[in-house]
């Protein structure tokens, strides 16, 4: 067979498995690595730093539920449940007891996991829709507990959040490689974007593997991944506990990052936000939860920012009479349309349009 | 015992409430399996309705409540038109994806056409009450229980008697044969939209009559509304309005006995326990019957 190198088929099965599909892949991963790590040393904007910074948070938190809702097809609504507990272990552990960077991160991956175990088991009992409701019922009674816990949580006020940010010789607080100090948006920007990349890899590695298919055979039709010899207990609790030890990652950053939180940042609407971001990146991509990640983080962001020159918005409170939108009616509109356009016209999100977008360019000027 | 009656009372009155809702969650996901989130963007876009058929167009009460809902049924047949069916043989999780997309939409118009601020529907009863054997009713409960009872009763015998009804039973039951048997599939989504809409619109009414006031909050209701179809089951109308009194009198007795003073038997769970009650009753239930109370099993084949 002669070898057809640059030309994208899945000839053999190991072509399936790999983790990139052809050397310019690998080649492109690798620029953007450097570049992830030169951009934000040049980069001044002290606003768009945070957006970024933001995204990058919502972008582990959207590939944990990839994994569960994409990829397992269990749909939660109880995201924002597993994330405020991640912020809350940043609280105990970092703030409270002063531990190491890595060791708070880990402890709030474990707690994160070992809660997502323990709700994993409903899974089994429940089907699609009932599941769902039941999710959301998760954050409901996180949001309860989380406003009366009040040692640990502060109550609904709130409470600050100041764990340790040092690792070895680095501080994340203002970053210092030579004799350039960066500011804390910039040495935030290379943490949470180091630990997204190695999210992409692990999970990009769990799903190319062996519990990757298993999970994508429960995803598709679960009684007949079980005839063929897949534990249905085994990979939907296991989802459960990766997707949810994510979530709790991303709620620790959030946290240490933000240095603020209180119960109403885990309300259901940050479920339905983490949802959004995987329909619009793509169900079933790793790369396309970054993407969504990055989408929805700026698109509110935009919108702020230019609300001036957008017709029918006013940038005042709302008074009681006429036709009136704010900035933030505005983005609660957009956020409900972009979901409902992407899933009615591209269900499968930018992912698919990405590689609609190379086909395009692969074959020009052909048309395929 | 008078405290516990009327406990009972009010929590059979926010009951039927959720039956209400419930219902127009049901007669949805019978007829076209959608679980529609956006049922709460109905109920207060009915609400406003009502207000506005009122108040600005000076409609009487009475009146402004049927055009309410002939309006809020077009724009239920009109989002089925053009989002939903759109939807139809996606997975069932992008079709909640997109009710829930429409909720935010529906939530936004609603305060922007008419404000944040709380306005007054200007219902007939107010906060009158009756005095019943040393139990005090309001009025407006009185009617909530009379109305939920009256728009069930009508809904079952239009289920069962007239020929829509007929029509979607079928379409429920097996949507290709009934397609083959000459139904139109089409209309029948049309008119369960159309119907859960009108529905929607008496709950809203009812949630926003008496003391409470019309405020855009009022859809939080839909969300509580969803433990009483998962325990009646989501594809039972009965079931609908069994789960629906069960949550509301269950909350209801959870907050009157938790609370302050003499009897606050239920302090330890933390203050407002009984806003997350129907939660914890519904993952009770479902871990015993997972298909709620009355709902039908899925038969599972390869």
């Amino acid at each position: 067979m002669p070898r057809l190198r640059n030309l994208h088929m899945t000839l053999r099965y190991q072509d399936d498995l790999r983790l990139f599909r052809s050397r310019y892949a690998r080649a492109a991963v690798l620029a953007l690595l450097v570049g992830g790590v030169l951009f934000p040393l040049s980069f001044k904007s002290e606003f768009w730093l945070s957006v970024l910074d933001y995204a990058g948070i919502a972008a582990i938190g959207a590939i944990g539920l990839n994994l569960l809702t994409g990829y397992t097809g269990q749909v939660s609504l109880g995201h924002a449940f597993f994330i405020g507990v991640g912020a809350y272990c940043a609280v105990f552990f970092g703030g409270h007891h002063h531990v190491n960077l890595l060791i708070w991160l880990g402890a709030a991956a474990v707690i994160g996991g070992l809660i997502g175990g323990l709700v994993g088991p409903f899974a089994l009992r429940l089907r699609g829709s009932y599941l769902a409701i039941v999710s959301l019922g998760l954050v409901f009674l996180g949001l309860h507990v989380f406003r009366n816990w009040t040692q640990l949580t502060g109550g609904p006020g709130g409470t600050s959040v100041a764990p340790p940010l040092k690792l070895g010789p680095l501080d994340f607080t203002k970053l210092q490689i030579g004799n350039q100090v960066y500011s804390r948006n910039q040495s935030f920007f290379l943490l949470i974007w180091a630990i997204v990349g190695l999210t992409a890899l692990v999970s990009k590695n769990i799903v190319r593997s062996r519990p990757g298919r298993a999970m994508q055979a429960i995803r598709d039709r679960d009684v007949a991944a079980e005839v063929v010899g897949v534990r249905l207990a085994r990979y939907k609790i296991g989802a459960f506990v990766v997707s949810s030890a994510l979530a709790a990652v991303a709620g620790a950053l959030f946290g240490a990052y933000q240095q603020f939180v209180q119960p109403d940042n885990w309300s259901l609407f940050v479920s339905i936000q983490y949802i959004a971001i995987i329909i619009v990146g793509g169900i079933g991509s790793i790369y396309g939860s970054v993407l969504g990640a990055l989408f929805v983080g700026a698109v509110p962001q935009l919108v702020d920012r230019y609300s001036k020159s957008i017709p029918f918005v006013a940038k005042t409170a709302v008074g009681s009479s006429g036709f009136h939108l704010s900035v933030f009616q505005l983005n609660q509109i957009i956020f409900g349309a972009l979901i409902v356009l992407f899933l009615v016209l591209e269900p499968r999100g930018l992912a698919a349009v990405w590689q609609r977008l190379k086909t395009y360019l692969r074959a020009w000027p052909f048309s395929y | 015992m008078t405290n516990f009656l009327q406990l009972c009372f009010a929590g059979l009155a926010l009951g039927a409430l959720y039956a209400l809702v419930a219902l127009g969650f049901v007669v949805i996901y019978k007829s076209t399996g959608v679980i529609n989130f956006a049922q709460g963007g109905l109920v207060i876009l009915g609400a406003y309705l009502t207000y506005n058929a009122h108040h600005t167009w000076g409609l009487p009460f009475y009146l402004a409540v049927p055009v309410a809902m002939a309006i809020c049924a077009l724009v239920g047949a009109a989002t089925e038109r053009v989002v939903l069916r759109r939807m139809v043989g996606q997975p069932p999780f992008a079709v909640i994806m997109v009710t829930i997309g429409l909720l935010f939409i529906l939530e936004q118009a609603v305060t922007s056409i008419w404000g944040f601020n709380q306005l007054d529907l200007g219902d007939p009863w107010g906060i009158k009450k009756v005095t019943v054997g040393g139990l005090n009713l309001a009025q407006k409960d009185l009617w909530t229980i009379v109305l939920a009872a009256a728009a069930l009763a009508a809904f079952f015998v239009f289920f069962r008697y007239s020929r829509m009804g007929v029509a979607m039973r079928a379409t429920a039951f097996d949507q290709e044969a009934a397609v083959a048997q000459g139904i139109s599939a089409r209309r029948v989504f049309a008119v369960s939209w159309a119907i859960a809409a009108a529905v929607a619109t008496i709950a809203g009414v009812m949630l926003a009559a008496g003391g409470g006031g019309l405020h855009s909050d009022l859809d939080i209701i839909a969300l509580l509304a969803f433990p009483a179809i998962i325990l009646g089951g989501l594809d039972s109308p009965g079931g609908a309005i069994v789960g629906g009194i069960i949550i509301g009198i269950t909350q209801n007795l959870t907050a009157g006995y938790q609370g302050t003073g003499a009897n606050h038997y239920l302090g330890f769970l933390g203050g407002g326990f009984s806003s997350v009650m129907p939660y914890v009753v519904m993952i009770v239930i479902l871990m015993v019957r997972p298909y709620g109370l009355f709902g039908t099993r899925e038969v599972r084949r390869i």
